[in-house]
């Protein structure tokens, strides 16, 4: 076992334990922090995979903008932090059968890749950032892409501003 | 190769030929080496920020007219040791209904996202913790970490006070982040790589990008400002009205690292604008790029400027409303961080392969054609404004 | 170190215990004597009234709503500004401008509808 080997078990407990604490935390700002340890280890994760600009990303917007907001709709919608509500609904079968599915479609795919030690390291290009940024405006690759995501993306807000707008 | 032109490699072989000849393996001297190195960098950082204290405590002090901190040792530089002595001997008071975990890590990872910015920082051409290719965007990141230390003091402390500034703090910093990240893009388009040394270099062998963009510096000046919390952007402290907001509740060291850590961030912040858009190491003394120490020297003396520069505008400019603050970021900055972005981006694809003062002049040029620009639209909305404020008061006299 | 990231985490690391050492120092040795006026709520003297944890103005949300589509967006930004700059560039580097013009005025576009709608204000 090598280091890169351990430091991924170590993310990986990272990740599932607090994936745990997330789900089971009462408070609901904890749970909120619990989830951003695992987005932290997702971000390690990346890196162990040799992709840092992933990492960098999933920290600047998981953990700087989605965390930040989830942290900010629960201090702002609920009325009372303390209130130790229920954790679970009436619809926490139908939740568990999703999950049992997903699970199930995880693995029946997983299983097609024939996980192997000895398979060799894929090389990554030492330019890789600046061959990202070639396949996202070159046209006979991802700039048709690239553009509908802004699209995608201002979609978003619009749908944002209209239910901010009616909450108001 | 010598001492004097590459220090760090001349230390690293000696204490590998050390560590290795009293049989210790090959990776584990490396990894002690670099921690070594870690710590020591980590220390001087702190060192300096035990000097900060006292050119802040000055430097204010001569902003309003008083001699600041004279008593002890020359000019009063040893003022921040009893300053630090008192910090730590002083009692820890957590307050009684708070979130005790969260509440002490807060103070820990505020100090630790700023620590976080110098290993990026490149203190001379072969000085540097570590030559990131995506050292912006970690600048970025890091600053994540700090927004969230302030949402988490604000929220463990239990105090009404404390989560308002801590409210107040994250909007300012999330919102001034966009004009942050735009006003960081320009660097990167200009030197085509997001490494610090790969913009220092660039700047080397080019023009400074200050001289290339100027509005671009003053977007990041202006939003940097803002990110560190510091006047006129500091509406989170607002002594008057909710007495120093998410940190009302520390107190003794803990108070300390939030302290301290503003400090740090505040000279951290000028030390990347002298990098990213004063040429790093290459001045004010000549053969910075060849002699390490003099790099360091030009790195640190730039960012002390700016450091004086960012307290320069907090001790004279009157501190913010919050609906000014965020009208001022969504409706002037943002837009003006994309309009240069995009001026930024097509002047610098159309004349780039021009010669260099060709190409320095059209990006100057085209700079200040939209810095001027931005000044008539300001000026014309000011007047109509002026004129909606006057029209009406002679019907209400009647 | 040959692998940056490594040297990043050691750091990072090192970065977060650093901090932690002061505190530990002044929890040795200042004194603790905790009584619950002392520990009470700070609020310039006067008692707290109610929860301390209130709902405070849910305007800030909005902001943060507006901040993350922005801040999606320009991390595909960095690559295009580093495309900018290619070496042997797949289209002209005009081109390239261009395309991310047209990225940036799609964003701008959401923006002055944010505007237009007063979602801006804080009112």
């Amino acid at each position: 076992m090598d280091a890169s080997q351990i430091i991924f078990f170590l993310s990986a407990a990272l990740i599932l334990v607090s994936a745990l604490f997330v789900v089971t935390a009462r408070n609901l700002v904890h749970a909120a922090l619990w989830l951003i340890a695992t987005l932290f280890g997702v971000a390690v994760l990346y890196v162990l995979l040799e992709a840092g600009f992933l990492a960098v990303v999933q920290v600047v917007v998981y953990i700087g903008a989605i965390a930040i907001l989830f942290i900010f709709a629960v201090m702002l919608t609920r009325r009372d932090l303390l209130s130790q509500s229920s954790q679970t609904n009436a619809n926490w079968p139908v939740a568990l059968g999703v999950s049992a599915l997903s699970l199930a479609a995880i693995a029946f795919i997983a299983r097609g890749f024939g996980f192997s030690l000895d398979r060799p390291l894929a090389p990554v290009p030492t330019d890789s950032l600046e061959r990202l940024g070639q396949a996202l405006v070159s046209p006979q690759q991802f700039v048709l892409p690239f553009e509908v995501a802004s699209v995608l993306l201002v979609a978003a807000l619009v749908g944002a501003v209209y239910v901010a707008m009616n909450k108001k | 190769m010598n001492f004097w032109t590459d220090p760090i490699k001349v230390i690293y072989d000696w204490l590998m030929i050390t560590l290795t000849g009293w049989g210790m393996s090959g990776w584990l001297a490396d990894v002690l080496i670099n921690l070594l190195g870690i710590i020591v960098l980590i220390t001087a950082a702190m060192v300096l920020d035990i000097l900060l204290v006292w050119v802040e405590r000055k430097v204010v002090a001569r902003f309003q007219d008083r001699l600041g901190p004279n008593r002890v040792g020359p000019f009063g530089l040893f003022q921040p040791f009893p300053d630090i002595i008192k910090l730590i001997i002083k009692e820890d008071i957590t307050p009684a209904g708070a979130d005790k975990v969260v509440f002490n890590l807060a103070p820990i990872l505020s100090l630790a996202s700023v620590i976080f910015l110098w290993a990026v920082i490149p203190l001379a051409a072969n000085v540097y913790g570590v030559d990131l290719n995506v050292a912006l965007l970690y600048l970025v990141a890091a600053g994540a970490i700090g927004t969230l230390s302030i949402i988490m003091a604000g929220w463990a402390s239990n105090n009404k006070y404390a989560l308002l500034g801590a409210y107040r703090m994250v909007a300012v910093m999330i919102s001034y982040e966009i004009p942050m990240i735009v006003a960081l893009l320009i660097p990167t388009l200009l030197a085509g790589t997001m490494s610090m040394k790969g913009i220092t270099l660039a700047q080397q062998d080019g023009l400074w990008f200050v001289v290339l963009s100027p509005l671009g510096m003053l977007l990041f000046l202006v939003a940097a400002i803002a990110e560190l919390g510091r006047a006129p952007f500091d509406l989170s402290e607002g002594e008057s009205e909710i007495v120093s907001g998410f940190h009302i509740e520390y107190s003794g060291m803990k108070f300390g690292l939030f302290y301290a850590g503003e400090l740090l961030h505040a000279f951290t912040f000028g030390a990347f604008v002298g990098i990213l858009f004063f040429g790093g190491w290459n001045w004010p003394l000549p053969w910075g790029d060849k002699y390490p120490l003099i790099g360091i020297f030009n790195v640190l003396a730039k960012g002390m400027f700016f450091y004086w520069v960012i307290m320069w505008v907090k001790y004279t400019v009157p501190r913010l409303r919050i609906d000014h603050m965020l009208a001022f970021n969504w409706k002037f900055l943002t837009p003006l961080a994309f309009a240069l972005l995009i001026v930024t981006a097509v002047v610098h694809a159309i004349f780039k392969d021009l010669p260099l003062w060709a190409y320095g002049l059209a990006m100057f040029l085209s700079n200040i054609l939209l810095g001027w620009a931005v000044l008539e639209i300001l000026r014309s909305n000011a007047r109509q404004e002026r004129a909606a404020e006057e029209t009406p008061a002679p019907a209400a006299q009647h | 170190m040959q692998n940056p990231w490594v040297y990043l985490g050691l750091f990072l690391l090192v970065g977060i215990i650093i901090p932690i050492v002061p505190i530990a120092f002044s929890a040795l040795i200042a004194p603790r004597k905790p009584n619950p006026i002392k520990q009470s709520t700070y609020e310039c003297g006067i008692e707290t009234v109610g929860e301390s944890w209130v709902q405070f103005k849910a305007q800030y949300y909005v902001f943060a709503l507006v901040f993350l589509i922005f801040d999606v967006e320009t991390v595909f930004l960095f690559p295009w500004a580093l495309a900018l700059n290619a070496q042997n560039p797949a289209v002209l580097p005009a081109f390239i401008a261009i395309e991310g013009v047209i990225f940036i005025l799609i964003l701008v576009a959401g923006l002055v509808y944010t505007w237009r709608k007063g979602l801006l204000e804080w009112a």
